[in-house]
């Protein structure tokens, strides 16, 4: 059963893979949020549920370009983390860090709430069936290839922003020290808001490329909200490359668990996997050893 | 004596009023707000010492489900099956509390862990849809149709508003008891300062895994004793981020400080719902999340003392009237 060449399993690992690209992207944002402001926003799955509604109003109500449409809907996402920010996170900055936790919460309930009120709890879908690749007898879901790459080229897009910017050092300088470098002339405000509008457009990107392979209703949040904050959490919160890390064996856990059992005992196994490692590694997959 | 006879007069009061009044929709909504109120008090004994626990849907779960799958399965009566559950949450609660506890995992982080326990709660319910019914819900097995003490299953809603009221007055007891033990003391010192706690002699993780099985246990109980009255259980109303963060919405909007805080929060959460749901029927599907949600975070930012914490502090801090 465990032979290598087994194609079923090399299918699993394969799907693993493309599926730990979506995860990475969806960890990306709420970490940069968190590396920055220190801040975790609960609600950035319900974020992402709006971009795809936006989606589907755009483009299957509207028929606006996807491509347009997905610009838009980015743009849109990004609009919101800042207000989110703005409204919700910068009265409590000076607060506990738990207040703004459970504030986001209750973003949450409202959020989903005001999505069931506007548009009701039926699935909705593009209407855009991708088609499935057929490489060497394994079945590939070109959705998720495709958000995949866009992970990707997600991740070294904000690598670059972050390395080369002038804006993105000022972001890194913050992360490192938030007493000092307001000394230093950072103006952290405009910092802070113009992260978590960065937060929003990649919780946007998300939206659009999840939105191929999810149906939407306003609790679709919960199906991958949770997930999302482990393996940022296991990463190591802020910590970019370990929640890369996390989200990859996350995936490999769900899919091939998903092989042998149901999808369901997949993500048990994931985080009972995710409370094991807690045991050893508290702060983080990649955390230094003190 | 008489600083007793108010607080005497109002537990005969609340004693009587089922057999006063009879109509029976009332006495419904209080009996689900004293058996929310116990779930609240509950969270509230964790919350108010900075230990924002996100894992109390996994617990009630554990205590609803063990109950009522071990009554329908084994036909083991709830009288003991109440106390394995709770002995299962408190197994739960020191596999997920005592590497947080051990390793100083607080804030976020905490939060976040406790999280995945109501995940992993949730999703075990759906996985073993074969035996818990998934997320279609769960019902234990009717008694003979009718009445056991064996069973704990009731068909008279007096008898349930006394025991929903007897066990709510038992969690205002357990918080009033733990407020005036060193317990108490301890863990304040810890919300302050962990690291000066432990050099003053402050047993960190024992004291903190004190407060967190003893909070773990009375979910359970809270979660079974809910699914003997509701007489069904989904894994959404019992388990996962939803109920943990009601938990945390009813505490934060009553008061987390303040002993009755909580209870207040029950009845103002359920209150809404129920006028909603009265008033504009099924077009209000949804209406009540988003009032709460809206005041969770108005509370947070603007009364984070919370609705009657802020009234008791407002009333101390007045100076006495000049005679």
């Amino acid at each position: 059963m465990f032979d290598i060449f087994d194609i079923y399993l090399l299918e699993a690992l394969v799907n693993g893979v493309l599926l730990g690209g979506v995860f990475a992207l969806l960890a990306l944002g709420l970490n940069l949020v968190f590396g920055v402001i220190d801040v975790v926003w609960i609600c950035y799955a319900e974020l992402i549920m709006l971009g795809m509604y936006g989606m589907y109003f755009l483009y299957a109500q509207y028929d606006v370009p996807f491509l347009l449409a997905a610009l838009i809907c980015i743009g849109g996402v990004a609009v919101l983390g800042v207000v989110l920010h703005i409204a919700v996170i910068q009265p409590l900055l000076g607060t506990p860090p738990i207040n703004q936790l459970l504030a986001t919460g209750g973003v949450l309930f409202f959020l989903q709430s005001a999505a069931t009120v506007m548009f009701g709890i039926d699935f909705r879908n593009l209407g855009i069936r991708l088609p499935v690749l057929e490489v060497a007898d394994m079945f590939i879901s070109y959705a998720r290839l495709l958000a995949f790459g866009a992970a990707l080229a997600g991740m070294v897009a904000l690598y670059l922003f972050l390395a080369r910017s002038y804006t993105g050092a000022a972001i890194r300088a913050i992360a490192q020290d938030r007493q000092i470098m307001p000394l230093m002339g950072v103006d952290s405000r405009r910092i802070y808001v113009i992260t978590s509008a960065i937060g929003g457009a990649l919780a946007g990107l998300a939206a659009c490329l999840l939105v191929l392979q999810y149906d939407v209703q306003p609790f679709v949040g919960l199906t991958f909200g949770p997930i999302t904050f482990l393996i940022c959490v296991l990463g190591g919160l802020g910590n970019m490359i370990g929640g890369f890390v996390a989200a990859f064996l996350f995936a490999e856990i769900i899919s091939v668990s998903g092989l042998y059992l149901d999808l369901e005992w997949g993500y048990v196994f994931a985080f009972g996997f995710f409370v094991v490692l807690m045991f050893f590694r508290p702060q983080g997959l990649l955390a230094r050893r003190s | 004596m008489r600083r007793w006879a108010p607080w005497l007069a109002a537990a005969v009061a609340l004693i009587a009023l089922p057999f006063v009044y009879h109509d029976p929709y009332p006495v419904h909504i209080l009996i689900l707000v004293l058996i929310w109120s116990f779930l609240y008090t509950s969270w509230s004994m964790m919350g108010r010492f900075g230990l924002v626990s996100l894992g109390h849907g996994g617990f009630m779960g554990i205590g609803a489900y063990v109950t009522a799958l071990l009554w329908n399965y084994l036909h083991v009566s709830p009288w003991i099956g109440i106390p394995l559950a709770m002995l299962a949450a408190a197994v739960a609660a020191v596999l997920i509390g005592y590497p947080c506890f051990r390793f100083r995992i607080t804030g976020h982080y905490f939060a976040l862990l406790t999280l995945a326990l109501s995940a992993i709660v949730l999703q075990v319910i759906t996985a073993t849809r074969d035996f818990t019914g998934g997320s279609l819900g769960y019902t234990p097995e009717r008694y003979d149709g009718g009445s056991s003490i064996y069973a704990v299953q009731f068909l008279g809603k007096q008898t349930w508003y006394l025991i929903a009221l007897g066990i709510w007055g038992v969690a205002l007891l357990i918080r009033y008891r733990v407020e005036r033990s060193m317990l108490r003391y301890a863990l304040e010192a810890i919300a302050e300062d962990e690291d000066a706690a432990a050099a003053a002699g402050v047993h960190v993780t024992a004291e903190k895994l004190k407060i967190t099985v003893l909070s773990a246990m009375m979910t359970a109980f809270a979660g079974a004793l809910y699914c003997q009255y509701q007489m069904f259980i989904s894994p959404d109303t019992v388990s996962g981020i939803g109920v943990s963060l009601q938990m945390v919405f009813a505490a934060v909007v009553g008061g987390l400080y303040v002993p009755l805080g909580p209870t207040v929060g029950a009845a103002i959460t359920i209150l809404l719902t129920e006028t909603l749901r009265i008033s504009f029927g099924t077009a209000a599907v949804g209406w009540d999340n988003l009032v709460y949600g809206t005041l969770l975070v108005l509370f947070i930012i603007f009364l984070p003392q919370g609705l009657l914490g802020s009234v008791l502090a407002a009333l101390t801090r007045r100076p006495a009237p000049a005679r």
